[in-house]
């Protein structure tokens, strides 16, 4: 029934097959070895921080350019204690949360319209992503034309920030939900409405969660950029007093808080977003 | 008084002369129902052509075709999710072409259960769009978890159970909603070959004890047979033909190996195979 199969040509026998060479650092999906993933860890952290202290206290660089970690502490705790630290703190926070919110009540009903009707979709979508590329910080000088100096022009500026990329986050989201979720609750009778508020808006729950996590580093960068052109406190408004007078580890020293504050944020809102959505499969980072 | 005597007499039972009065008006029809794409430049895709079908009520009807051939098009269509380009999806004789609604219950092949409800909310979900009362669903829920055997699992949450057992609540789902035709995508293709027999024997009892009628579409012949009571060949976009189950109202997971299942399956195959 079926032809004898000739013998294989020459070069077929000899044929090389390659294979993986083995690596551990360089491992892909593979699995790591805890103890070298600890030590990298700590390495990460520990070695800027000695090549820090090393230039700044060994004067390479001289101090009014880089002090040393401890002298930037050390400043940080009188800054405190004597500076009211505390109250620029608070205001930037204050500022932070409100253009937060602002953008967050915007943007996300604006993302979750867009993710849902086609018609949202083609009125909103091209302004959106217009508006996207065009730079904040290019809109700051025309904000304080028409808004002028106080707290709402600053508020406007972190929100217009952080806004677009809470529409296009969240309409992103929802377009992630699978098609059968929703056919599904039409099958059952369910109207538009009723999949808007019973299906898209708890599927997409925990990625508006994740995307105002996000986004929220963004408000403070924004925050720095409105106090360093107006304010009378703040941390931003801290950064530039300080760079007048030539005083680097205060500008360290506030920069390093922002990013402790964002940090901590960043745990606290996860937290939440576990406390709130039990059921969500935790493989978000 | 007389002639209703003799027309007892002609059709041997009242039982029968029921059935078939039943019988007489599909619960669900699909007319001449095409589907025509626009392809690339003037070229027209034709995915589905003049398609007929009739499910009577009660019935356990398959629609069995190979991938690509246009059966989920086709179920969609009928759900009322996907309109088509000619013909009307008729339930109980009333036009809901392009309209999908609580009459036409759907299970997925995929998981569409809700992960943010709970099983018994998830099978309560359908239920809010009916104005029943908290008391009513609560009972009606109750009562379709024990049907599937989930009565214990009422408070886990969907990412906590099987793929079986998954499938198993979006069928509770779709069935505690009363819909007037169960439509069945596919429901076991995602699932390991043991728990798909268990499954498959799992609907039939189902089916044998709600007596809900169901049109369900496959590709694994040994299960349409297993289930149906007819058979649609769908292939090419076009219904091939029709193939009446002839084998026993109840039965075992054992009947797969008789020869008059072996028989209709060949038969089956060989008009899958055919070229039109």
């Amino acid at each position: 029934m079926f032809e004898s199969i000739p013998n294989p040509p020459p070069e077929l026998i000899k044929r090389q097959y390659s294979y993986l060479p083995n690596s551990t650092f360089w491992s892909i999906r593979q699995g790591f070895p805890r103890q070298i993933s600890i030590v990298l860890i700590i390495m990460s952290l520990v070695l800027p921080l000695t090549v820090w202290t090393i230039v700044s206290t060994t004067e390479l660089v001289p101090a009014t350019f880089l002090p040393t970690p401890l002298a930037v502490l050390s400043t940080g705790i009188t800054m405190f204690a004597e500076n009211n630290l505390w109250a620029d703190v608070f205001a930037s926070c204050a500022r932070v949360l409100a253009g937060f919110v602002l953008a967050a009540v915007i943007g996300v009903p604006v993302g979750l319209a867009i993710g849902t009707f086609h018609s949202m979709d083609s009125l909103l979508s091209p302004l959106v992503g217009t508006v996207r590329y065009m730079p904040t910080t290019g809109f700051v000088p025309l904000i304080i034309i028409w808004v002028g100096l106080d707290e709402p022009s600053k508020i406007l500026i972190i929100s217009l920030g952080v806004v677009l990329y809470n529409i296009i986050m969240v309409a992103d989201a929802v377009k992630f939900i699978p098609n059968e979720m929703i056919n599904v609750a039409y099958t059952m009778g369910a109207s538009r409405w009723d999949v808007l508020g019973k299906v898209i808006i708890p599927a997409t729950f925990p990625s508006v969660l994740d995307t105002l996590r996000v986004n929220i580093s963004g408000a403070w960068n924004f925050v720095v950029i409105a106090e360093v052109l107006a304010a009378q406190n703040g941390l931003g408004f801290k950064i530039i007093q300080s760079q007048r007078l030539f005083r680097t580890d205060r500008v360290l020293f506030c920069i390093m808080l922002i990013g402790v504050i964002g940090l901590f944020l960043d745990y606290a809102l996860k937290w939440l977003s576990k406390k709130l959505t039990p059921w969500a499969d935790q493989v978000r980072h | 008084m007389q002639d209703y005597a003799i027309d007892q007499n002609e059709s041997q039972s009242s039982s029968e002369t029921h059935q078939v009065s039943l019988n007489c008006f599909p619960k669900l029809e699909v007319e001449n129902v095409s589907k025509v794409y626009a392809g690339k430049g003037k070229q027209l895709l034709t995915v589905l052509q003049d398609i007929n079908i009739k499910i009577f009520p009660r019935e356990f009807i398959c629609l069995v075709g190979t991938s690509g051939c246009g059966k989920s098009t086709l179920l969609n269509i009928i759900a009322g999710l996907l309109p088509p380009s000619t013909g009307e999806v008729l339930v109980d004789g009333q036009s809901v072409t392009g309209r999908p609604g609580s009459d036409r219950g759907m299970v997925f092949q995929g998981y569409t259960l809700y992960p943010w409800l709970t099983v018994a909310q998830n099978v309560a979900f359908g239920l809010q769009f009916q104005g029943m009362s908290k008391a009513d669903q609560k009972d009606q829920v109750n009562y379709f978890l024990n049907v599937v055997g989930l009565e214990n699992f009422a408070n886990n949450y969907p990412k906590q159970l099987s793929g079986g057992m998954k499938q198993r609540v979006a069928i509770a789902r779709a069935l505690a909603n009363e819909p007037a035709v169960l439509l069945m995508d596919e429901p076991f293709g995602a699932l390991d070959a043991q728990t798909k027999e268990q499954m498959q024997e799992f609907l039939l009892e189902l089916w044998e004890k709600t007596h809900v009628t169901v049109l369900m579409i496959t590709h694994d012949v040994e299960e349409a047979i297993y289930l149906a009571q007819r058979i649609y060949v769908l292939g090419l976009g076009q219904v091939k033909g029709e193939i009446p189950i002839r084998l026993p109202q109840h039965r075992e997971l054992d009947i797969k190996l008789s020869p008059e299942f072996v028989d209709i399956k060949r038969q089956v195959i060989n008009m899958m195979r055919q070229r039109h």
